[in-house]
């Protein structure tokens, strides 16, 4: 595998206290009619470069809404957000759409991936959005997908791909423009313990080089394979702890029987 | 986001439905199709009916003998005896705009030759009538001065009444009866066609002296109409005031008195027959524009649609970094492409009706750069028009609702 290159690798030295992500006191309410929803009750919590966190949660316990927060695709109803020593929550919508660009890998659990377009192309599309040539797009795009180790598959549909080799397309995608976090959310939620696990390992090498990871998860065992979690209730943070003797996904895997059929 | 990015990734959105693409593209084809051959038509009428006023001699003014009320009955025009062949010396004389005249009279008649016969128009006048309406012979020459002198039982037959009698003979030294009066045919006029002014035949014509028709079969000395040629097309107008001038004074009409003649200037004419077939055109190509806007709501369904299918993929294009204006281009561009394409498929099938309407109509037909450039103009606005709502529609859509959108 390729090594892609990491803002979390360059020029960090002496800032122990600059957090990639620090949220301060976040309240978020969502007013439904005569109702008022509150979603998220004053979470205040700081993630620093090269860290891989599990955020957990039942639903409704409002890990979902701080995801969006974090992705900038929502904004907080009060309380800060700094995102690199930025603060999000004055940006306009264009700015919010740049910050996504360049700087959010998103995964999700249903993969999203356009379908009837190539592998290559739709992680090549972050690329079109950030004003980078073509050729440099392209290169990119070839880049990232060897990186989750599908060099080979680059021309093949997400129709032709499995739900695994689908979520490692997205992964690429959300590479592929250098962001300083990948969010995902849920991102095994769609696939087999195997599976899952595989792409775990893809998680955890690129954590070792150097990439910060927030991952949502309900499920305990694919939060093991981060170094921290973050457990909600209720809208608030209940558990913040390092996870002990975490296990390494690349080592799980040669014990895990192969399913082949 | 550059444009050149944008229409790529239109033209691939296209491309994924193309028998959706197509159809929504079929009534902007229609509807191009429709204006550019319609407006081809049209515009094909105005020229021939220019030609036509050009070939009667833009240069022709027409007096004709006035109405009369008898007893409260107006009798309408060419019912008064007061046009006389002195007017038309007069005219001649002393109107300085004017540089010919030719007094002409007429009935109708039964032509006989050996077999055959023909009812058609019969008139009399003198030779310098046909210069004065540009009128050429195809076979022939005109009667001359001196057989309007003698009235002289001579005659020059239109097109369509040697198609008629003749045939395959040939008229010139042959003799027809005209009123039980043979006259020998001296002449054959060349072909003028249905007139766009007046839709008449003008082929169907058969002209002699005007002695001869007046003394012979009419009994009549006064004139139907006297055809004028002014010096210039400019100068139609000041001839057509001084006729008026020395006519009211030679028929002694007190001021206040309405004319008891009429003077018509062809260049009226020209302009009356230009407006005629630019309204023809107007109303035409507005009954296809119809079907372009037909074609503009498909177009705008068809992106409701898409848009509503496509919340995810807009979702995910806003997840990772699309801007709104980046969206709401994405689907303008869909649209406009969308409508362009159509309208350069509706532009050759418009040239290609056109085509087929001067082939099997004979209709004539004339494609203008203009409206081709109309029609690319106006399809491309159909396309922002119509694209507008539904990729405003897109652009708004919250990202989070539309990642979640099943």
């Amino acid at each position: 595998m390729a090594t892609l290159s990491q803002p979390a690798t360059r020029g960090t030295a002496g800032s122990h206290d600059r957090a990639v992500i620090r949220v301060e006191d976040v309240h978020k309410y969502y007013d439904l009619g005569e109702t008022r929803v509150h979603a998220l009750r004053g979470v205040s919590v700081a993630i620093e470069r090269g860290e891989f966190v599990a955020i957990m949660g039942a639903s409704g316990s409002g890990k979902s809404t701080f995801m969006n927060i974090m992705g900038c695709l929502d904004k907080p109803t009060s309380g800060r957000y700094l995102l690199e020593e930025i603060e999000v929550s004055g940006l306009t919508k264009k700015e919010l759409a740049a910050i996504r660009n360049r700087k959010i890998g998103f995964v999700f659990q249903g993969f999203n991936l356009l379908s009837r377009t190539t592998a290559q192309e739709n992680v090549e599309l972050p690329t079109l959005y950030a004003q980078i040539s073509k050729e440099e797009g392209q290169k990119r795009a070839k880049d990232a997908l060897e990186l989750v180790g599908l060099g080979d598959r680059m021309l093949h549909f997400p129709s032709q791909l499995s739900g695994g080799q689908q979520q490692r397309v997205a992964i690429a995608r959300a590479l592929v423009n250098q962001p300083s976090i990948l969010l995902a959310d849920e991102p095994t939620g769609n696939l087999d313990s195997r599976t899952s696990v595989e792409i775990m390992e893809v998680f955890q090498k690129l954590n070792d080089d150097g990439l910060t990871i927030v991952l949502v998860t309900h499920e305990g065992d694919v939060a093991q394979f981060a170094k921290r979690s973050i457990q909600f209730r209720d809208g608030t943070i209940r558990r913040d702890e390092a996870i002990q003797n975490r296990p390494v996904a690349s080592e799980v895997l040669k014990n895990l029987p192969t399913l082949e059929d | 986001m550059d444009v050149l990015a944008i229409i790529r990734i239109a033209m691939r959105a296209l491309a994924r439905n193309k028998l959706r693409s197509s159809l929504t593209m079929l009534g902007i084809i229609i509807g191009v199709g429709a204006v550019i051959a319609m407006v081809s038509v049209g515009q094909g009428a105005q020229q021939q009916a220019q030609q036509q006023i050009a070939a009667m001699g833009s240069n022709m003014l027409f007096v004709g003998s006035g109405t009369v009320t008898r007893g409260g009955m107006r009798m309408g025009w060419g019912a008064t005896k007061t046009l006389i062949y002195d007017d038309m010396v007069a005219i001649q004389r002393e109107c300085p705009a004017v540089s010919a005249a030719a007094p002409g009279s007429q009935s109708s008649a039964q032509v006989v030759f050996e077999n055959d016969n023909w009812a058609t128009q019969l008139s009399g006048t003198e030779p310098q009538y046909f210069s004065i309406r540009t009128w050429l012979f195809q076979e022939g020459a005109s009667f001359s001065q001196d057989d309007v002198e003698t009235a002289a039982n001579v005659a020059v037959i239109g097109e369509t009444v040697r198609k008629n009698l003749f045939g395959a003979t040939d008229p010139i030294g042959e003799t027809v009866r005209i009123n039980n009066l043979p006259f020998k045919v001296v002449g054959v006029l060349a072909a003028k066609g249905t007139s766009a002014a007046m839709g008449n035949d003008q082929d169907d014509i058969i002209i002699v002296p005007i002695t001869t028709l007046q003394k012979k079969i009419t009994g009549q000395n006064w004139l139907r109409w006297i055809v004028v040629s002014a010096v210039s097309r400019e100068a139609s107008y000041t001839a057509q005031q001084q006729i008026t001038a020395l006519l009211r004074d030679r028929h002694r009409i007190r001021s206040g008195q309405d004319d008891d003649f009429m003077v018509r200037n062809l260049a009226d004419m020209a302009d009356l027959a230009d407006q005629q077939a630019q309204l023809f055109t107007v109303l035409l190509a507005s009954i296809a524009s119809i079907s372009l806007l037909v074609g503009g709501i498909g177009i705008m369904n068809i992106m409701l649609v898409s848009v509503t299918e496509r919340t995810r993929e807009i979702g995910i294009r806003m997840a990772i970094g699309a801007t709104e204006v980046d969206v709401q281009q994405q689907f303008l561009i869909e649209a406009v492409v969308l409508s362009l394409v159509g309208g350069a498929i509706g532009i050759a099938f418009g040239l290609a009706a056109s085509y087929v309407i001067t082939q099997t109509l004979q209709w004539p037909v004339l494609v203008s750069p203009a409206a081709i450039l109309a029609a690319v103009v106006f399809s491309m606005a159909v396309g922002i028009f119509f694209g507008f709502y539904p990729a405003r529609k897109a652009a708004r859509l919250d990202p989070i609702e539309a990642l979640r959108y099943e």
